[in-house]
């Protein structure tokens, strides 16, 4: 019985990649540690190691096929003592074939493998964890109705939130020579998520700067640089490392230009992954979106889609002001239409309706606004109309748009992927209760995930994060209509 | 910009060094500047501490009393068109070593609309791009890694210039210093880091906050040679600049300067200095007096008691008007409260 060799998930949100190259070849012997193929997401390239020994008996999958589904076979392994030649594989002998079965693995089989070691670590079953990042994933694949500053009969282009980070920052670098990025892994090997992917090799290395892992000192030494002329973009490889540099983000970047009577100005940007990513503990989940929105001098941005990234980065990078951008890493490499404009820049401070209703408006941001999106297409079954509001910008916030939107509707949710206490909610709330009092017909509803740190399993990580379910009930509640 | 990786070395290494600075060879007309500039931040941070006991200053004021040699010998060493100053929050002596106007000074310590920094900066946040001065920082330490970031501009643009990053030897105990040291050797940015070690990091002596208190060793992990200065000795001073800028300007990536100093005052107004004698400072004030030596000096040289007497009041004059600009200058418009917090409109 020959070993099925399926194609590896890399991260817990892949689901599918490219077979970039086979090092092996049919009839050759491989050991376990032997590296047989190279495997590509948008994300990384990683070597596919050997954990059995055995001769190659088919290749199912051809290199340089693109699109190989998570848990797809791609290569049979004939044990000892087995002949090689005889296997037969999927791919019946045929050249090798890019298209597969959908379900390589029907449940019948796999239960009746059960309690058969030999044959469960031959054919061992590709899990799919149901967690809450997932969800969230999962969710942000919805996009909004187009971005009414897009000119009518712009074509689209269909580009991920990663992409569209590098166009941005390249193409500001191209118009600007002040412009240059520095982080942790961001010119050699690519960015750590790939966002800074092709940059070393058309800026070269005076503008596309590996630092030494520390924080600290290099969101230091940003400032420095932009309070003396520069436009330096910091990518951290997380946020919740930037906690390290937390001092110069507020106290040189945020607060010099007051300080200093508005003659020295930190034109910088603080740009990475926040948020929770998928099962990656506490340390690593945390949405520090409300923290630098609570602070004078910076500005914020979290965008959801590729559109808003490209073009609040673009923006970013060319204000004076020091401004603090928020990705996901579980956003980028979702797939959105981008105008295919010589220079798409949006407005800082200004949210955008992703989705018309009259009954509720449900405003959120980043990966919040998936979640908003399915919710709101869940409630559009059961008669509910809900607008859905995406801040992009959490300082300044555009308060206009979101009590126009309290005014039109009269109820009102916030959909927050961070903390309870304190979050980008609590002032939107704020906000109803001072200025859109009278607009209201319903307390304001608040999702915003546990109040608790991340927890790792993946049973609590889905109990800990908000979901559309979450959203749908909220709303419910505010329509008063369960 | 990274370097190949190094094979392993010997501990004891000939690898090069600064040489050893010379006292700088003044002319008289230069040591005149040199105590006239001393003097002024002198009788300027006396003044200062007076209007705080008046009730007229705020917050924090820490005074340079007793380091003047340091940001008179050090600055008046450098490319004004083209290096960069920065320091920590006792920043008034840099700023007047550069010839910045004391009444904008002495005005913002009083939170005047015509301070430097509009009033809304006070003694500890004060800047002069104009001057290539970038401030005045609160945060211990926080100056070093702006700093190296200057460095960092400067070799960017490739414009020539140098920073001179002041801090005390507390905040040579802060990781970012080592952070800055480690990045600053591996990009070789030009760079002049000066440590003030006044010897106390507010009530706490070096003996009992450094593990290495001869701080000039401080950047030997890094490759960053060090030397240690006689603080209290402006020419001592000037010359150790000369020859920091040379190595610097020569492309050999940043230095160390220590400079041994005192402070005669408290860290800052409320310090009841119980952590030092009397006869601590009062010996300093007697025999190590960066003002007095040069005073000497200039008596040496020929210069007449009534001409040292004349730059005396002119000094005084020149405190005074400005204690009395501060005093009288108006408190900023109520409006100003919502400037400058961003750059651009929303």
């Amino acid at each position: 019985m020959p070993i099925e060799i399926k194609m590896p998930a890399l991260s817990p949100t892949m689901e599918e990649g490219t077979l970039a190259k086979w090092l092996v070849k049919e009839g050759d012997t491989v050991s376990s540690g032997d590296i047989m193929a190279e495997i590509e997401t948008d994300k990384a390239t990683m070597e596919f190691e050997a954990v059995d020994e055995g001769i190659v008996a088919k290749i199912l999958v051809a290199e340089g096929t693109d699109n190989v589904k998570v848990g797809d076979v791609i290569m049979l392994l004939a044990e000892e003592g087995e002949d090689a030649s005889s296997v037969e594989g999927k791919g019946g002998g045929a050249a090798p074939a890019a298209t597969k079965d959908d379900s390589p693995e029907p449940d019948a089989k796999a239960d009746e493998k059960k309690g058969d070691k030999v044959e469960d670590s031959a054919h061992p079953t590709q899990e799919k964890v149901e967690t809450g990042t997932r969800q969230l994933f999962e969710a942000a694949e919805k996009e909004g109705r187009r971005d009414p500053e897009v000119p009518e009969g712009t074509e689209m282009v269909k580009t991920t939130v990663r992409e569209a980070l590098r166009d941005a920052m390249a193409e500001e670098m191209r118009s600007d020579p002040r412009v240059f990025v520095m982080g942790e892994e961001v010119a050699q090997y690519q960015g750590a998520y790939k966002v800074t992917q092709g940059l070393l090799d058309e800026f070269g290395d005076k503008r596309v700067i590996d630092t030494p892992i520390t924080e600290y000192g290099f969101a230091g030494i940003g400032a420095g640089a932009a309070m003396g002329g520069l436009r330096p973009i910091v990518e951290f490889m997380t946020f919740n490392f930037a906690l390290q540099a937390i001092d110069h983000i507020i106290n040189s970047a945020a607060k010099t230009n007051y300080m200093s009577g508005g003659q020295m100005r930190t034109p910088i940007v603080f740009r990475g992954p926040n948020g929770a990513a998928s099962r990656v503990g506490a340390q690593h989940s945390h949405n520090f979106g409300p923290w630098y929105a609570s602070v004078p001098g910076l500005i914020v941005i979290a965008p959801y889609d590729a559109a808003d990234a490209k073009g609040l980065l673009k923006a970013a990078i060319r204000t004076e002001d020091p401004v603090v951008f928020l990705e996901n890493e579980l956003m980028y490499g979702r797939s959105f239409d981008v105008p295919k404009l010589d220079d798409w820049v949006l407005p800082i401070g200004k949210a955008r309706i992703v989705r018309e209703g009259s009954d509720v408006t449900i405003v959120s941001y980043s990966i919040g606004v998936g979640v908003s999106l399915e919710a709101a297409e869940q409630l559009a079954g059961e008669g509910i109309e809900a607008e859905v509001i995406d801040l992009r910008t959490l300082r300044p916030l555009d308060k206009e748009t979101v009590l126009k939107s309290l005014a039109k509707t009269n109820r009102l949710v916030v959909a927050e992927e961070g903390f309870p206490t304190c979050g980008i909610a609590s002032e939107i709330i704020a906000i109803c209760m001072e200025e859109g009092f009278d607009d209201l017909d319903a307390p304001v509803g608040r999702v915003a995930n546990e109040d608790v740190p991340m927890p790792y399993a993946a049973n609590l990580e889905k109990l800990a994060l908000i979901d559309a379910a979450r959203v749908v009930k909220a709303v419910k509640k505010v329509c008063y209509k369960g | 910009m990274a370097k190949a990786p190094r094979a392993a070395e010997p501990p004891i290494t000939n690898r090069e060094r600064p040489a050893e600075p010379q006292p700088y060879d003044a002319s008289k007309d230069e040591l005149l500047q040199f105590y006239k500039e001393m003097l002024l931040i002198r009788r300027f941070e006396e003044k200062a501490g007076q209007l705080y006991g008046l009730g007229l200053i705020g917050g924090f004021c820490h005074l340079y009393i007793g380091q003047e040699a340091v940001a008179v010998g050090l600055q008046s060493a450098l490319n004004g068109d083209t290096d960069s100053v920065i320091t920590g929050y006792r920043d008034h002596g840099h700023m007047l070593a550069y010839g910045i106007d004391p009444k904008a000074i002495m005005s913002e310590l009083t939170g005047r609309g015509a301070g430097i920094s509009k009033g809304k900066g006070g003694s500890m946040h004060m800047f002069s791009t104009e001057h290539k001065f970038y401030g005045g920082h609160g945060i211990v330490g926080a100056q070093v890694s702006l700093g190296t970031g200057l460095a960092f501009a400067h070799k960017y643009n490739d414009d020539g210039g140098v920073c001179l990053a002041y801090f005390g030897d507390g905040a040579a105990n802060q990781g970012q210093v080592y952070e800055s040291f480690n990045m600053a050797r591996l990009w070789d940015l030009p760079i002049i880091y000066v440590i003030e070690n006044n010897q106390y990091a507010m009530g706490t002596s070096t003996a009992r906050a450094a593990s290495e208190d001869q701080f000039y060793k401080r950047g030997e992990s890094f490759r960053i040679p060090g030397i240690q200065v006689d603080g209290m000795d402006v020419l001592a001073c000037r010359g150790a600049a000369e020859e920091a800028l040379a190595w610097v300007r020569a492309g050999k990536g940043p230095i160390i300067l220590e400079m041994k100093t005192y402070r005669y005052r408290g860290h800052s107004m409320s310090d009841p200095a119980k952590y030092r004698t009397r006869d601590e400072v009062q010996n300093m004030r007697d025999t190590a007096d960066p003002i007095d030596r040069i005073k000497k000096l200039l008596e040496e040289q020929g210069v007449q008691e009534d001409e040292l007497k004349s730059v005396e009041q002119a000094i005084r004059k020149q405190v005074n008007e400005s204690a009395d600009f501060a005093e009288s200058t108006p408190e900023p418009e109520a409006s100003e409260l919502y400037t400058d917090v961003l750059v651009e409109f929303y």
